[in-house]
């Protein structure tokens, strides 16, 4: 498949559209005002685009080793669009939580940010994703040269911050934030196995 | 019916479906004795005779109910903390659709009493009186509601079965039975949530306390599985998680026993577990609450944390000269 073709350019359109999908539901449930949220819609709505911020993230790391084991380099293209998406939901997520929780009181934010651990390491997060976010386009990349390759493997430091911040913020059930932990040890394990074996 | 309504607050956004509008009209026809506490708190005149011949009748100051606007039936059936189904809220009301006790399920009641035995839940209901409360109920978690509970006072049980002068606390226990409540079992990864079975306490004053119940119904309606059917602990001055559910046992002890999260997480939940906006938990503040009304997107409103949940002039005097940042 090659960036021309037909096929590639319906992978891309698929690719968007099903990435929108967690967002069109929690409209959708919002707008008709059905049950599809439950009783806390707001709790319901901070969780969802927590957790769809992580699983693109975890996509994101995914595709290189997918890649190496499949031969399927063309879904190397998709790594920039997921990662953009993983900020897009995370950007959701904190949304929610100043506007609802913290009702858009900025020195709450920066008491909660410094006062409970959990925060402070998805706020680490944030700030890194949002500095990733920007200097994303081609163009940013050429200008840092080696630099942007450094700043861009923090995403790696930003999946084992988010796990962590899941894990801190449960109250006591690790079934679920484990299940991504075993996700992200999974795709970083591969990359530290791929490196043993290819400087041997 | 709608002069009421308004005066207790009822509110009803546009949000609400049909039904359950329906369902809360027919809740409320049937609650004439909120009515007339309501006229009374208006200052409207109302013959003492009204009062004196209902058995719900009690002073403004018993705390034994608010003014406040309900929380929706949806919302009190549908966001439940009931870890013996699952650590989901969302997930109990359906989970719990086969959970019906009947009449005879039975309570061990045991300990320092006079009277020990297994008591059937036909037994208990048969001495102790139906009554209504409406109480504000304030999660650890920080989201709060208001529901109408029925059921009985507490001390009407212990007092039937006759605490020896060594009872100085209750342990309570919650069914044990993996068949009834999945959550039971380890996850999906095999970590279990919590240690089972789940358990509580309270000092002996504080489960003779007025304000200290134990919920059969809601909502006019018999207690839901979910909500912890068919006998559950209210006390609504401390945190929901002290308010143990489906009991099965009651134990009258001489020393303190551990409750559940206590042992789970002894830095972040204590024995007390008074509400306290001073005292935040480790990960979280307490000063305010998201008080939820119902399930619409705009239906939770943060307001703040009142000491003892706004109960203070009932039992602040059970706790004088304790050092409460100590024992939270």
């Amino acid at each position: 498949m090659k960036p021309t073709d037909l096929s590639y350019k319906l992978l891309k359109v698929a690719t968007h559209l099903l990435s929108f999908i967690p967002f069109g539901y929690v409209v959708f449930a919002i707008v008709t005002q059905s049950r599809l949220l439950g009783a806390d819609p707001q709790e319901k709505v901070l969780h969802l685009m927590g957790l769809w911020s992580l699983i693109f993230l975890l996509t994101t790391l995914s595709l290189t080793p997918i890649n190496r084991i499949f031969k399927l380099p063309i879904i190397i293209r998709f790594r920039r669009a997921f990662g953009l998406y993983s900020a897009f939901y995370l950007l959701l997520h904190i949304t929610t939580f100043f506007v609802f929780y913290l009702e858009l009181a900025f020195a709450q934010l920066l008491e909660e940010t410094i006062e409970r651990p959990y925060i402070t390491l998805g706020m680490m997060a944030t700030i890194l994703m949002i500095a990733l976010s920007v200097t994303s386009t081609k163009a940013i990349q050429r200008k840092m040269g080696t630099k942007w390759r450094k700043l861009h493997q923090s995403v790696y430091f930003i999946g084992g911050l988010a796990i962590a911040h899941f894990i801190w913020q449960s109250k006591s059930d690790l079934n679920e934030p484990f299940w991504y932990l075993i996700w992200l040890i999974v795709v970083l394990g591969y990359r530290l196995f791929y490196k043993l074996r290819t400087s041997n | 019916m709608t002069l009421f309504a308004t005066k207790i607050g009822i509110i009803m956004p546009s949000s609400m479906k049909e039904n359950q509008v329906t369902a809360e009209k027919i809740f409320w026809n049937r609650r004439q004795f909120i009515n007339n506490f309501a006229l009374s708190s208006a200052g409207l005149a109302l013959g003492a005779s009204a009062f004196s011949n209902d058995a719900n009748a009690f002073s403004k100051d018993s705390g034994f109910t608010t003014a406040e606007p309900l929380s929706s039936e949806y919302v009190v059936t549908h966001h439940n903390n009931f870890y013996e189904f699952s650590t989901s809220k969302s997930k109990p009301a359906n989970m719990a659709k086969n959970f019906n006790p009947s009449n005879d399920w039975k309570v061990k009641i045991s300990g320092e009493i006079e009277k020990p035995g297994d008591y059937t839940l036909e037994d208990i209901l048969g001495f102790t009186q139906d009554q209504e409360r409406i109480y504000r109920l304030r999660c650890v978690e920080a989201w709060s509601m208001v529901i109408p509970w029925k059921g009985f006072q507490l001390s009407e049980l212990i007092k039937r079965v006759q605490p020896t002068s060594k009872a100085k606390y209750i342990e309570f226990i919650t069914l044990e039975s993996r068949s009834t409540f999945p959550g039971q079992s380890g996850g999906s990864l095999g970590f279990s949530s919590l240690p089972w079975p789940y358990k509580e306490g309270l000092r002996m004053d504080e489960a003779m306390n007025p304000l200290t119940f134990i919920a059969t119904g809601v909502y006019g309606k018999r207690l839901p599985g979910q909500n912890g059917a068919p006998l559950r602990l209210i006390v609504p001055w401390k945190y929901g998680f002290k308010s143990i559910k489906s009991i099965v046992s009651m134990r009258f002890l001489e020393s303190k026993p551990q409750n559940t999260w206590n042992r789970s997480g002894p830095k972040e939940y204590g024995f007390y577990a008074n509400v306290n906006p001073k005292v935040d938990h480790p990960r979280w503040s307490q000063a305010r609450e998201r008080r939820i009304t119902d399930e619409s997107f705009f239906g939770v409103k943060k307001i703040d944390t009142l000491m003892f949940n706004g109960y203070g002039d009932q039992v602040a005097d059970m706790y004088k000269g304790m050092d409460l940042v100590r024992n939270f």
